[in-house]
């Protein structure tokens, strides 16, 4: 069962980068790919729990910002040490300069 | 001795940071042999950073696991734990364990990593130290609101017990010998913002100031400090005074050593066999003019240890990153890249919200070393790309690296 719901604006992450969103008191990042596509995961890196979104995002990769762990974010795969698990991903779509994402 | 031909049994001596992600690596690269990790601790592999941190303030401590036991066995990796390694007879290539057996290797990684300082004064031995799961339990077990703690050593282990026990409702005093906090770790004006928060939290850092003896007191203990008329009585004392590689394996097996087993910037010690890596080892960093230094660090632990397994599986590797690390106290994070030692003159950035960024530049104006605190991770991502813009010795604009407005991102891309 899908459950669309509005994340942003496509404007309020800039490109090749990554904002948090709270929805329902649940953690998520939203991201800009360099080729201005948009993707969401969980918002807690799957190391130690700390929140993603200030982390730096190049190209496909999200690094975590407490200890450089890194992600696919278009995938949720872990690249490597010290990330043992993957990060879950969500479905996004745009509409009307809006962002959503299926909470599923 | 010669370690040629084909490998098949790697041996990794210690089951810390640095050892396990040995093991994970190999597999990662395809390594298809034997790994046999062994460690004298009676634990399976866990991160020591939370042990001053969060996981101290915890009610119980329990491990975040580097290999997780289902990984372990997913790698097809033997951990012998509770198990010392107590010589290797490098002739035959055999690691002899503390109950007798050896262990045959090709390849043979120590990562014997270190030991916590203990004091060397009268009663030193009434001082805890932290370096283990068990030491953060003992410690934790001492620690509860209105205890009154003393720890002796304002480096980062003891700031962040200091910030750890007055969260859990202790008083807390730091003594420090060296006339600031973190002298050996960051630049004044950043060990200022974090002295200058414990002070707020109620905690007393006190500089230049020499502990003399422990004794027992009262069911407490006290601190004789010089020039003080009184001794400091607390429920517990703790040291945080620094490590001391474990070399002894190495330095017995006629391996060099200096401040650390002495290994290239591919990890080789003199023996083609045997490999060290993490805060056991000094290496020539190549970033830094091939000066020989040695890292206690959790990043450089997990560095080194893909760069010796790509080695031991006979790849030719530099290991050139750039230090880092990365410290909690209260709710600010400090990051910390490069070596400052070189530094000659300092950019400041201020990010506003509390966090502000220190860049150290040499006199040709390279980017040396970036220090960050604020709350949580806020300066994060900067700390990022400067560590990149000192691995790639760029001399940036000083006008542009202090003005907040500008992401610093624009610079790698420059
Ligand atoms: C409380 C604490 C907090 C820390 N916080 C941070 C932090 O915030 N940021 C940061 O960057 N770093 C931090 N560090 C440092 C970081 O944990 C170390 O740099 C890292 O653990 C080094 O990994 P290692 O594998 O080289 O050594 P270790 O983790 O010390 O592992 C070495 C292992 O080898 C074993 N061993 C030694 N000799 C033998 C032998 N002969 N036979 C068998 N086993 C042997 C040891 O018992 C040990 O288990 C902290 C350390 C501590 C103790
Ligand atoms: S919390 Fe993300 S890498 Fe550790």
């Amino acid at each position: 069962m899908s459950n669309w719901t509005r994340a942003c604006g496509t404007d309020d992450i800039d490109n090749e980068d990554v904002i948090p969103v709270a929805i329902d008191g649940h953690d998520y990042a939203v991201y800009r790919s360099p080729d201005d596509d948009y993707f969401a995961t969980d918002g807690h890196c799957t190391h130690e729990a700390f929140l993603l979104a200030e982390g730096l995002v190049m190209d496909n990769i999200i690094e975590c910002p407490k200890h450089n762990g890194r992600f696919d974010y278009t995938t949720g795969e872990g690249k490597g040490a010290p990330i043992c698990e993957d990060l879950r991903t969500y479905p996004v779509k745009v509409e009307g300069g809006s962002v959503y994402i299926d909470l599923g | 001795m010669a370690a040629t031909g084909n490998v098949e049994r790697i041996v990794v001596v210690g089951t810390g940071e640095c050892g396990a992600r040995v093991a994970r690596e190999l597999r990662e690269r395809g390594f298809a042999g034997a790994i046999t990790m062994i460690g004298d601790e009676p634990h399976t592999t866990y991160e020591r950073p939370p042990l001053s941190k969060s996981a101290l303030i915890s009610d119980e401590i329990s491990p975040v696991e580097v290999l997780p036991v289902a990984r372990l066995a997913e790698f097809d990796v033997e951990l012998m734990s509770g198990t010392a390694v107590e010589s290797l007879d490098r002739d035959r290539m055999l690691a002899v364990l503390s109950d007798g057996g050896e262990v045959p290797y090709d390849r043979l990684l120590l990562a014997t990593g270190a030991r916590a300082r203990t004091l060397p004064i009268a009663g030193g031995e009434f001082a805890l130290t932290l370096r283990t799961i068990d030491d953060a339990r003992a410690l934790r077990a001492q620690l509860g609101p209105g205890r009154s703690v003393t720890v002796i050593g304002a480096g980062l282990i003891g700031l962040e017990v200091a910030a750890s026990a007055r969260q859990l409702g202790c008083d807390v005093t730091v003594l420090e010998v060296a006339p600031r906090a973190l002298g050996r770790a960051l630049p004044a004006e950043m060990a200022d913002v974090l002295v200058k928060r414990h002070a707020e939290e109620g905690v007393e850092v006190l500089c230049g100031v020499l502990p003399t003896g422990i004794s027992r007191l009262d069911g407490g203990l006290a601190v004789g400090v010089e020039g003080f008329d009184q001794p400091i009585t607390a429920d517990v004392v703790i040291a945080g005074i620094g490590v001391t590689p474990n070399v002894e394996l190495a330095q017995a097996a006629g391996l060099r050593c200096e401040n650390g087993i002495a290994v290239n910037d591919r990890l080789r010690t003199d023996d083609p066999a045997i490999f060290a890596a993490g805060d056991c080892c000094s290496f020539p960093h190549p970033l830094y003019g091939g000066r020989r230094i040695r890292l206690e660090s959790w990043r450089n632990a997990h560095d080194q240890a893909a760069v010796a397994a790509a080695n031991m599986l006979d790849g030719d590797e530099q290991h050139a990153a750039v230090p880092w690390f990365w410290s909690d106290q209260y709710d600010l994070g400090l990051q910390h890249a490069g070596l400052a030692d070189e530094a000659a003159s300092a950019v400041v950035r201020d990010s506003g919200n509390g966090s502000q960024i220190r860049f150290a530049l040499a006199l040709d104006g390279r980017l040396v070393a970036a220090s960050g605190v604020g709350p949580g991770t806020s300066t994060a991502k900067d700390i990022r790309v400067a560590e990149m813009l000192i691995a790639a010795g760029n001399r940036p604009d000083p006008e542009v690296v202090a003005d907040a407005s500008v992401p610093l991102k624009e610079l790698i891309k420059s």
